[in-house]
């Protein structure tokens, strides 16, 4: 099963956030499909349009993983499911 | 292609990570037709059996959820069928059945279990006599289980010896968990017009009218909506008020709305209700009365309350209403003191009183709600207190109930304290003018005019 997940990183920009967030999500069978980056007042902030691949992967080794990413880069980064967003802002 | 905007994403983060953004409960309705035997052990076993097996998944569903959509689900609780239509004869103690659920509920993990229930409303039944009776030591001698008796509808009036009957129970339960600040009142509920769906603890009950198992999904999120109220203009008219927190509810409810789907769907049981109550936390700023002040009002009870908890219902109710097809339960603001930081300190600073809360009631759900008193207050004031609360519901067509707590010992200003979600409160005055003799008089108040909609 492809479940769409929406991935958001925020927090001080540094060397290496984009290279750590991808690499965890390659090695979990997740592909990337869009992604929208800025830097405000040196606040990183990403946002991804991610596929889980249920097959190969669960949905909970995949937040773990980015956990781990997060824990070591001192960031924020979160995974949802998309329809969350889809149901709380479209009618 | 991603069709949600950052600023979207950020703006549900925020909601959830600092308004207190969150599903209040997840609450599993079991009916247990087929527990019901003439001899009170079995029927207890058949309860903890029918209960530990069928809600078994519900709390590790309901957290799978949570983690894969970020959105805390708070409670997981079970409601079953009112346990008074199980049992038979007379005289028997009912404590052993609710002993049989508490453990079930601890088994599978639930913080709360309801439906140690009875409905009385026009007469009581053997049944109901037994159940109303083990009461009090039912909730002595049980950490998780709930109790609810429906005493008045508009189509049946108001009940007056249940309600006097009640009044008498709940001060048993008091003095029988005097040392824990009379906590067995804080999971005892007296209802008028009572719901088969609700999913809010003290009360739920699965009705009799509803499927086997059902999922029903309480919602929240006073915090979001006192964020979005703050954030507007100071000279931000009321119809702009109305409309903010309009679309704040529909953001809220949707949530609700994908959490109902999906336990249902995983569970493989009936989709319910979504309620639509905003339920406070005593969480700093997760306050209902926290959003009347950032209306307008000085003090939650002060002139304009009324005012601005009617539109705040109103505005909760038309937002998510577009947010759901299948809204249920009380879905009206909630006012309990002790789980509302703000009316704690309303009550503290002497800007809400009783009688403020009263009149709450007529504009939003379950009025005196969590609301300590002196231990005591005598019966027949108890008993008034709670029949004008009935009248209420009565005469205006809508639930209204009485969670009263005549804590053992303690006097005006004095607090009883539980923690948790159940939160603390200042014990509150009681008017020494009460209707000690129409209390006495019993009988039944008469359905009213407006109950004759043939």
């Amino acid at each position: 099963m492809q479940t769409k997940a929406i991935l958001s990183v925020l927090g001080e920009d540094r060397v290496g956030i984009v290279a750590a967030v991808s690499t965890a999500l390659a090695q979990s069978s997740t592909n990337i499909e869009d992604i929208r980056q800025t830097i405000l007042s040196g606040v990183f902030s990403m946002t991804m349009l991610v596929t889980v691949d249920e097959d190969k992967t669960t949905f909970e080794d995949v937040q773990e993983r980015l956990a781990d990413v997060a824990e070591s880069l001192g960031m924020q980064i979160t995974l949802q499911r998309e329809d969350v967003f889809r149901f709380m802002h479209r009618i | 292609m991603l069709r949600i905007t950052p600023e979207e994403i950020a703006e549900t983060l925020t909601m959830v990570t600092q308004q207190h953004l969150d599903i209040r409960t997840v609450t599993l309705g079991l009916s247990l037709g087929g527990c019901a035997a003439d001899d009170i052990a079995t029927v207890a076993a058949r309860v903890y059996d029918k209960v530990s097996s069928a809600a078994e998944r519900l709390v590790p569903v309901a957290e799978a959820i949570e983690r894969e959509y970020g959105i805390p689900i708070i409670n997981k609780r079970i409601a079953v069928s009112a346990i008074s239509e199980l049992v038979h004869g007379k005289g028997h103690d009912l404590t052993p059945i609710a002993v049989a659920m508490d453990r079930a509920a601890r088994e599978v993990g639930v913080d709360f279990i309801g439906g140690f229930s009875a409905l009385v409303h026009k007469g009581i039944g053997a049944g109901d006599k037994m159940l109303m009776d083990s009461i009090p030591a039912a909730l002595a001698s049980t950490e998780r289980v709930c109790s609810s008796v429906n005493v008045a509808s508009t189509r049946a009036g108001i009940n007056m010896d249940a309600v006097l009957r009640m009044a008498e129970i709940i001060g048993e339960t008091a003095a029988l968990t005097a040392a824990r600040d009379s906590i067995g009142c804080a999971k005892l509920v007296v209802f008028c017009n009572m719901v088969e769906n609700n999913p809010f603890m003290a009360g739920a009950v699965h009705g009799s009218g509803e499927a086997d198992a059902v999922i029903n999904v309480g919602i929240s999120g006073p915090g979001v909506v006192r964020a979005v109220v703050e954030s507007l203009p100071q000279d931000a008219d009321l119809t702009a008020v109305a409309e903010a927190i309009k679309a704040t509810s529909f953001k809220i409810t949707r949530a609700g709305e994908l959490v109902a789907r999906e336990a249902a769907r995983r569970l493989g049981v009936e989709r319910g209700i979504v309620d639509l109550s905003l339920a406070p936390t005593p969480a700093e700023g997760d306050s209902v009365a926290a959003i009347i002040e950032a209306i307008g009002v000085k003090r939650c009870g002060g002139p304009g309350t009324t005012t601005a908890l009617a539109l705040l219902n109103d505005a909760v109710k038309k937002g998510g209403a577009m947010g759901t097809s299948s809204i249920g339960g009380l879905s009206g603001a909630f006012i309990p003191v002790s789980e509302d930081a703000n009316m704690v300190r309303a009550v503290r600073d002497g800007a809400l009183t009783l009688e403020k809360l009263e009149a709450m009631t007529s504009v939003c759900s379950v009025g005196l709600d969590m609301i300590a008193i002196p231990g005591d207050t005598a019966v027949e004031t108890v008993a008034t207190i709670m029949s004008d609360v009935c009248a209420i519901g009565v005469i205006n067509s809508k639930t209204t109930a009485a969670r009263l707590i005549p804590a053992a010992g303690k006097r005006p200003g004095d607090t009883v304290d539980y923690g948790g979600l159940l939160g603390a409160a200042p014990v509150m005055d009681v008017s020494p003018w009460a209707g000690t003799v129409l209390a006495r008089r019993g009988g039944r108040f008469p359905a009213p005019l407006n109950s004759l909609r043939n």
